[in-house]
């Protein structure tokens, strides 16, 4: 049963990620992005990572893909332009498609996992373990994204704040 | 007693569990509608709905005029009316995304159930068990997680509707949902920081909440709601922005709007989208009773295993777990209620704010002021937990 289901929500993820590029309305590839997230959150909660499945949705699917979706709609976004492989796009896209293939060869050919999972423990327990590790052994790297989204804010209010000159200052 | 259905495979019976407990909310939130002109009519010192009667009842004498005043037969025929109404698709609008809609927004409404437990029994050794479709340990995160898809239904249905006043509504109701979950989240924080004492295992979950509050001592047995008032406050004010109930329901502001996102719905698929709104009334009142009401102890200072004991006193069955389980339940349920009587209460007292100022208690009051309050308790906690 949980190998069906597994098998279940890998393949709509794929599909719906397929979908989010082969799609020329914008809406409808936005719809398949949000899919795609909900589906990837099916998987981990498959894998016993509730945790992540819940903060996957709370943070890409409820609030990125709903700003992405609102702005599609916003601007009316047609996806007229097909895009076809011409030029650099064609480069970028085959070096892309290499390096996939090369990331996945990898990890068959040479890749191990290790045959037993991490001590299963208990959902809260985990909870514990993951805010351990992010507070102690990954301190840094939330240090610096927490200062890369906050240049990001402060960037965001710079362009989009409108510098009037006051003539009528003091 | 109910061995057979303990046989059921594992999936069929969480299945029959969902249907059980959706079977109760769906009814409730159908019967909230009514309550809603009902308690709309007290207030205003008028009867209210009180003329449908079916012809059996209105024979029984004194009863069946009885029913008749309260207006419960109101609910039935408004639900007749949803769905023998003829159904109709607006030419303009986008199809598939136009019906989509009503039924993404009952999906978060209804899923959000599962993270919540509505009551508890003890088992043989007295311990607490907690009632629920699924005893997460993240069940704060579950039910934020899910209720924040709750925005597509309403992006999508202003869309899809293609004619300004549900875009303009649909693009206010997605911009308030986004404002008031940060402070939502934030106001939540002290309790778990409470509640994740050190030397326990970590929890997000909702059954240890209701374990705190039901402690015996004074700081023990006192409800989250007297120890956290600003917390409780703050998670109130974004409740009731969520839910789109006055005074914050500039969404749907008749005088200016028309309806909201839902102006071109009609027949049952409006009627999904009000089923919706009414179960998230639902839920939250049980997330804001389980955080910071007590969840099902019946009185502060009183909790549901002293309450049992002395029932015990003088029924011989007060400890058996089936009735424990229905008290609490009841217990929950009562709470529940009370809380949707409160906003009714609140809809016909407060006016509605401008969309101006929603935006800016949401941005400039309420989030300062969840920081603020964040900071405090963090402090706060720090020292009286070290």
């Amino acid at each position: 049963m949980a190998q069906f289901l597994f098998l279940l929500f890998a393949i709509f993820t794929v599909l719906c990620a397929v979908g989010v590029v082969v799609n020329k309305n914008a809406v409808n590839a936005s719809i398949c992005l949000i899919l795609c997230l909900v589906g990837v959150a099916g998987l981990f909660v498959q894998l016993d990572a509730y945790l992540l499945a819940f903060v996957l949705l709370l943070v890409y699917a409820g609030a990125v893909a709903a700003l992405f979706l609102f702005i599609v709609m916003l601007l009316d976004v047609q996806g007229k332009e097909t895009f076809g492989l011409r030029g650099i796009r064609t480069i970028a896209g085959f070096v892309a498609f290499a390096l996939l293939l090369a990331g996945i060869g990898s990890v068959a050919l040479k890749g191990q996992i290790v045959s037993s999972p991490p001590v299963s423990v208990a959902g809260g327990a985990q909870l514990k373990l993951y805010a351990y590790q992010l507070f102690t052994t990954y301190l840094l790297p939330v240090q610096i994204i927490g200062f890369l989204l906050l240049i990001s804010m402060l960037g965001v209010i710079v362009l989009s704040k409108k510098h009037e000159i006051t003539e009528d200052a003091p | 007693m109910f061995d057979f259905y303990f046989e059921i495979p594992l999936v069929i019976r969480l299945i029959l569990q969902g249907l059980a407990v959706i079977m109760v909310i769906f009814p409730i939130a159908g019967a909230c509608s009514m309550a809603e002109r009902k308690v709309a009519a007290w207030i205003q010192d008028r009867p209210g709905p009180n003329r449908a009667v079916v012809p059996w009842v209105a024979w029984i004498p004194f009863f069946g005029k009885f029913l008749q005043r309260l207006g419960v037969f109101h609910v039935m025929a408004d639900g007749g009316k949803m769905l023998f109404k003829e159904d109709s698709l607006p030419g303009h609008v986008n199809k598939f995304y136009f019906v989509l809609a009503p039924i993404v927004a009952m999906i978060p409404a209804l899923t959000t159930v599962v993270a919540v437990p509505f009551g508890a029994y003890f088992d043989g050794a007295g311990k607490l068990i907690p009632l629920g479709l699924a005893p997460f340990d993240i069940g704060m995160l579950a039910v934020f997680a899910v209720s924040s898809l709750g925005v597509y239904s309403a992006i999508l249905a202003g869309w899809a509707s293609n004619s300004k006043y549900p875009f303009l509504g649909s693009v206010r109701a997605s911009a308030q949902l986004i404002s008031y979950e940060l402070s939502m989240t934030l106001a939540v924080l002290p309790v778990f920081l409470w509640v994740n004492a050190p030397g326990t295992e970590g929890t997000m979950g909702f059954a240890r909440v209701v374990e705190f509050q039901s402690q015996s001592g004074f700081l023990g047995g006192m409800w989250f709601g007297f120890l956290m008032p600003i917390s409780a406050f703050i998670f109130l004010v974004a409740l009731f922005a969520e839910t789109n109930r006055q005074p914050f329901d500039t969404v749907e502001s008749e005088s200016d709007l028309v309806g909201s996102f839902h102006t071109e719905y009609g027949a049952f698929k409006w009627g999904l989208f009000f089923v919706a709104e009414y179960s998230h009334m639902i839920v939250g009142s049980g997330v804001f009773m389980l955080l910071f009401g007590g969840g099902w102890n019946p009185l502060p200072w009183v909790s549901l295993a002293t309450a049992v004991d002395f029932l015990g006193t003088f029924l011989p069955f007060a400890h058996a777990p089936l009735f424990v389980g229905i008290l609490s339940i009841a217990i929950f349920m009562g709470k529940v209620l009370a809380m949707i009587f409160f906003f009714m209460w609140v809809r016909w007292t407060l006016p509605r704010f401008r969309y101006d100022q929603v935006m800016k208690i949401g941005w400039q009051k309420l989030l300062p002021l969840s920081i603020a309050n964040l900071l405090f308790y963090a402090i706060a906690i720090a020292l009286i937990q070290k």
